[in-house]
């Protein structure tokens, strides 16, 4: 490498960064769509709304139900807010327990 | 009950003695009466758009159970604060959308023969239904709902509580258990017929 100019110190004594805001300013974090576990549906209906509503394959219904089942919710889609704001009323249509939230990640 | 299996044209078909029907019957009526209490009448024939579009509706949940269980919170996690806005725009929809799905249950068993006006249920003939895609959509949705509300008003809150509610020393509890019970059945052997 040849010479590189040096750049002048930066300043920063002064000012305080929240880490949290800027983390967020550069990881855009998804807006995802949570179904939480109940004791109530069954674990075959749950798999059928994932199948039909998501058009998810059997394989991966499956697991995300087992994942609701035993790990007591599971991420089952991301993406923009209003997206996830629509799929959470749909799954409240079928009476899933869901919620939409930042992506915790 | 004669579980439901396929029909050759598409839709799907089961037999329900005459007193399951109206237990059934009896239980959606039950579901459609909560949801107006919230509501009013006006949730009855409104369509999801209008409701949406037109009026405002609460923001704060309901304070029974059931209804809780039923239109819940939307949001979670840091923000959840956001639920009663979401809350304002929506669950009119959301109530009118399960007004409707009971009501369809209600209308697959009157066109199957159950008559909501016969006094004596010994005697009278059973009832066959027979589902196309939208009912069976209905018919998923409003079993779903009305296990929920007995479910709540059971307290089963885990899966130990299920258990623990089938072998209740409370007849009240353990034949209402029974009832919710039955309602998985008829469910599952539902989703069972639709691969």
């Amino acid at each position: 490498m040849g010479d590189v100019p040096k750049t002048a110190p930066v300043e920063h004594a002064d000012t305080e960064v929240d880490s949290d805001v800027a983390l967020d300013l550069v990881v855009d974090r998804p807006w995802v769509t949570i179904v939480w576990n109940d004791p109530v549906n069954l674990m075959s209906y749950v798999a059928y709304v994932f199948r039909t509503y998501f058009g998810y394959t059997e394989e991966k219904a499956d697991t995300l139900m087992m994942a609701v089942h035993q790990e007591g919710r599971a991420v089952v889609s991301s993406g923009g807010r209003e997206e996830m704001e629509r799929h959470v009323q749909a799954m409240h249509d079928y009476g899933l327990w869901a919620t939409v939230q930042k992506d915790e990640a | 009950m004669k579980p439901f299996s396929r029909r050759r044209r598409g839709g799907v078909t089961a037999t329900f003695d005459a007193g399951e029907a109206a237990l059934l019957a009896n239980l959606a009526r039950q579901v459609i009466e909560l949801l107006r209490d919230r509501h009013g009448e006006s949730v009855a024939d409104s369509d999801p758009l209008a409701a949406q579009l037109g009026l405002d509706g609460p923001s704060l949940p309901p304070e029974d159970p059931v209804l809780r269980r039923l239109l819940p919170d939307a949001y979670s996690g840091e923000e959840s604060g956001e639920s009663g806005e979401f809350r304002r725009y929506t669950e009119q929809s959301l109530t009118a959308a399960k007004v409707s799905h009971a009501e369809a249950v209600l209308s697959s068993l009157v066109v199957g023969g159950y008559d909501p006006d016969a006094g004596e249920i010994r005697g009278q003939e059973p009832v066959e239904v027979e589902l196309g895609p939208e009912a069976v959509q209905a018919w998923l949705k409003s079993l779903t709902d009305i296990r929920l509300a007995i479910a709540v008003r059971l307290g089963i809150e885990t899966e130990e509580d299920a258990a623990r509610v089938a072998v209740s020393d409370d007849d009240a509890v353990a034949a209402m258990g029974d009832v919710y019970d039955w309602l998985g059945y008829v469910q599952e052997s539902l989703v069972s017929v639709l691969g």
